[in-house]
């Protein structure tokens, strides 16, 4: 019986987490932007600094009517989102977020290659969006979708490959136990790889092609309305979080901080957290959007051989040292 | 009696064994499903399911790592491709009736000749093997690794040489294509379905 309280607890916590963070995310998201363009950002939302705003988006949201188009495969319409939105949900099960076997969800054994193939699915949900719309903006954010997909899932998987080598193991949990301070400057090309094809798979700013607003108007989400449309945002938030948390684990060193780790691990986690999350919110107000042939030339030009220079340096410096 | 004793009967299945059955049929009647149906996208999205379901069969069998591996490339690299190139030919919502190529005798004929000689290859190689499943994973990543680098390194670099050539060839033929749409007296039509075809 005890047994079957911890899953539940488990489950619970990593929902409460699945519903809680992306939403924090979201509101600082509005705060940054709205302060690094000399504004205030929502205001009024809940009283102090509009704390609520995302609360009151949310029921907006679930206010609008739910249309589906007439000429749409309505079936796959209507699956899309939950197919975008769910994978992110297994992938926090599995993220270590302290010391010991007590603070992750469900500990993986291959978990490198559970986390990237789980978030590999997700994408389905936006080509589904895409095609069942019948929109021509939307098969184009599809289509732009699958390139970019394409052309980042192998940067993607070569970073984290490397640090599987350093490791000697693909359980998260188990990288995280093997980490020493000097991996993250042995390591760093590899972090900003995954880092980077990360954000553009989850298709942030300034990798938005596939939703780019101005010219395809959210492509695969262009017929979206109400809480469906909602459940899209919330996979790109969610996405933020999963993407942060995973670079924090593989690269920056998880639970371990500078002063140990005794009791406090989950305060480093959640820090270094924040701290990437912050950047990709600072990203998206610095950079340009980048062109549909500027993505496929940074991929496959600059992010896959400088993976592949990571893996040759991670072999090499495992032999030597070994 | 000892032999009934020493091997677990078909008679007392477990829940594990109940599962794998019922995955099995699900992902067999998604696979029907996706060779069946008239929707050409209907079809890539049901190879998700049954791709989904050998996934889970193999989770059931505790082999951990390819499961995964099988998530990673075929559902998310695969179908996204496959996926990718429907939409590129503006595959319509609804049936297409003329999506057959005439050959569903001849595929029948293959795909069950195929499957005959790998069950028979799955059955003469493993007859009463049971896999242990309270015990240490037989399918974990270390014990995939250790075995594949150290009993089966041979096949394995001659795949990847394989893999290789076919990488060159790829690149070779959609080259080749490239160069054909460039010379002046091809026409324009026909440039422009070689280009669709590289990009495929």
């Amino acid at each position: 019986m005890n047994g079957v309280a911890d899953v539940a607890l488990r489950l619970l916590v990593v929902f409460v987490v699945f519903l809680a963070f992306p939403l924090i995310v979201g509101q600082t998201e509005h705060k940054v932007m709205a302060h690094m363009q000399g504004r205030l950002g929502p205001m009024y939302a809940g009283g102090f600094h509009g704390w609520a705003q995302l609360v009151a988006d949310g029921v907006k949201f679930a206010q609008k009517e739910d249309v589906v188009p007439a000429g749409a495969d309505r079936r796959i319409f209507r699956l899309a989102p939950a197919v975008a939105l769910l994978p992110y949900l297994l992938v926090l099960l599995a993220i270590p977020i302290g010391p010991g076997r007590g603070a992750v969800g469900q500990a993986v054994d291959a978990g490198v290659f559970f986390v990237l193939a789980v978030m590999g699915v997700g994408v389905l949900g936006s080509l589904m969006a895409g095609w069942a719309s019948a929109n021509k903006f939307s098969l184009l954010g599809g289509l732009r979708t699958a390139a970019q997909l394409l052309a980042y899932e192998l940067p993607m998987l070569l970073a984290a490959a490397s640090v599987a080598m350093a490791a000697g193991t693909v359980s998260l949990t188990g990288i995280l136990d093997a980490f020493h301070w000097w991996w993250l400057p042995w390591q760093i090309v590899g972090a900003i790889v995954f880092f980077v094809a990360g954000l553009a798979e989850l298709q942030r700013p300034p990798f938005d092609m596939p939703v780019a607003d101005s010219e395809i108007i959210f492509g695969a989400y262009t017929e979206y309305t109400g809480l469906r449309f909602a459940l899209f945002l919330l996979a790109e938030y969610a996405g933020i979080v999963v993407l942060c948390g995973l670079t924090t684990v593989l690269f920056l060193g998880g639970w371990h901080g500078p002063w140990g780790a005794d009791g406090l691990g989950w305060v480093w986690t959640l820090l270094k957290t924040a701290v990437l999350a912050f950047v990709v919110i600072w990203l998206r107000v610095t950079y340009p959007r980048l062109r549909e042939d500027q993505l496929q030339k940074l991929s496959w030009t600059l992010l896959v051989p400088l993976s592949l220079a990571q893996i040759a340096l991670t072999g090499i410096v495992k032999v030597v040292i070994s | 009696m000892t032999l009934a004793a020493a091997h677990p009967g078909f008679l007392s299945p477990t829940g594990v064994e109940i599962a794998f059955l019922l995955v099995g049929l699900a992902t067999f009647g998604a696979a029907l499903v996706t060779v069946t149906t008239k929707q050409l996208v209907h079809a890539a999205l049901w190879l998700v399911v049954t791709l989904g379901g050998l996934a889970v069969e193999y989770l059931l069998l505790t082999a951990e790592f390819i499961a995964w591996v099988q998530v990673l490339i075929y559902v998310g690299s695969v179908v996204v491709l496959l996926l990718f190139g429907l939409m590129l030919t503006k595959a319509p919502i609804g049936r297409s009736p003329d999506a057959d190529s005439g050959n569903r005798w001849a595929a029948l004929v293959v795909a069950v000749a195929a499957a005959a000689a790998l069950v028979w290859v799955v059955v003469d190689a493993f007859r009463t093997t049971w896999i242990d499943l309270d015990g240490a994973a037989a399918g974990s990543t270390a014990v995939t690794g250790a075995s594949l680098f150290q009993n089966w390194v041979l096949p394995f670099e001659a795949l990847s040489v394989l893999l290789l050539a076919a990488l060159v060839g790829a690149i070779v033929l959609s080259r080749k294509a490239k160069a054909d749409a460039a010379a002046p007296q091809v026409p324009e039509a026909r440039g422009e379905q070689a280009a669709e075809e590289g990009a495929r």
